[in-house]
């Protein structure tokens, strides 16, 4: 009888043991409009599962997606900028002009060594003062001096 | 992976963690925030969607988590008077009253279970999954997903009957 085997589908059911047919099955009895009186009590719990499988999720979701720096490009910007750097270089430099006649380049040549040398030796003669540094840390030698009496002493 | 492939991946169970978040956080709002959440964090980690066996599965893990977290946080607790008020623009239509009611029942019943069972009666009876999976979504073993789920049964069923008899709770 099918009330007979209702009943024992509903006793395997609550004990967590039907499977998803045996539980479609059941559905689909308590959904139907013949369900015998004492077990009326089912019907509203088959009929809210069954109700709430129809809600749905209608929100949207905003996907991003990501922009990742690309760091190969950053290269190819630095390429492009020394590229233009080196090329207003060389233009610039072309209009500093060079000399003609070889005496007269060498002449400047050692106008401005001789200028570089006696500025260095300028800057040079001020190190000298260096020494007396030297030797003002030489007379702070004497200090260990101390430092060794005392230890002798305090031992 | 594209937006369109993911959403073809996606579609077929978001409303399932729509359901699951909304069963376990009550009010709608805060279960599409959930969905929401849930979905933006597949998205950013798509790359790894290889590695997983059962997407859908693991999405309703995350989704459990998630939930619950949200059920511990302070947040949620300061808006249990908003959860409560939800219910109030419903009433509607005499007629469907009565029906809409002992549904309305279930309804309420479900929700003064455990969180475990709810979610447990949840995956079940409503989305229709295997055993298996419900132990691989949970993280439970499977008699203890068939204890919760006949617990939950009988509780929705003893209940039910009480309402039924005496009228008023």
């Amino acid at each position: 009888m099918v009330l007979n085997n209702i009943e024992k589908l509903l006793e395997k059911y609550e004990n967590g043991e039907t499977t998803l047919k045996e539980e479609q099955v059941l559905k689909n009895y308590f959904t139907s409009d013949t369900v015998a009186p004492h077990l009326e009590i089912y019907k509203p719990m088959f009929a809210y599962f069954l109700g709430n499988q129809q809600e749905q999720f209608t929100k949207d979701v905003p996907l991003k997606t990501k922009n990742k720096f690309n760091y190969k490009w950053l290269s190819v910007a630095a390429v492009a900028v020394l590229m233009i750097g080196f090329y207003f270089k060389s233009t610039t430099q072309n209009e500093l002009g060079t000399y003609e006649d070889p005496q007269k380049a060498y002449n400047e040549v050692v106008k401005s060594l001789a200028m570089i040398s006696t500025q260095f030796n300028k800057g040079a003669s001020t190190v000298g003062y260096l020494d007396e540094l030297n030797k003002g840390t030489a007379t702070l030698g004497y200090l260990n001096e101390i430092e060794n009496t005392k230890n002798l002493i305090f031992k | 992976m594209t937006q369109t492939e993911f959403l073809n991946i996606v579609m077929p169970f978001k409303d399932k963690v729509f359901r699951l978040a909304k069963r376990l956080l009550v009010s709608t709002e805060e279960a599409e925030d959930a969905t929401q959440e849930v979905l933006i964090k597949l998205w950013n980690n798509k790359s790894k969607f290889e590695a997983y066996k059962n997407i859908e599965a693991f999405s309703m893990t995350m989704t459990k988590n998630f939930c619950l977290d949200k059920l511990k946080s302070k947040q949620a607790q300061n808006l249990k008077i908003v959860h409560s008020n939800y219910q109030d623009h419903k009433v509607s239509l005499q007629k469907e009253l009565e029906a809409k009611d002992s549904l309305d029942w279930v309804g309420r019943i479900i929700a003064d279970l455990p969180e475990q069972q709810k979610m447990v009666i949840q995956l079940r009876d409503i989305e229709q999954y295997e055993l298996d999976e419900i132990c691989d979504m949970l993280d439970m073993n499977n008699t203890a997903v068939r204890v919760a789920l006949s617990r939950a049964r009988k509780t929705i069923r003893e209940k039910l009957t009480n309402t039924h008899s005496y009228g008023i709770k």
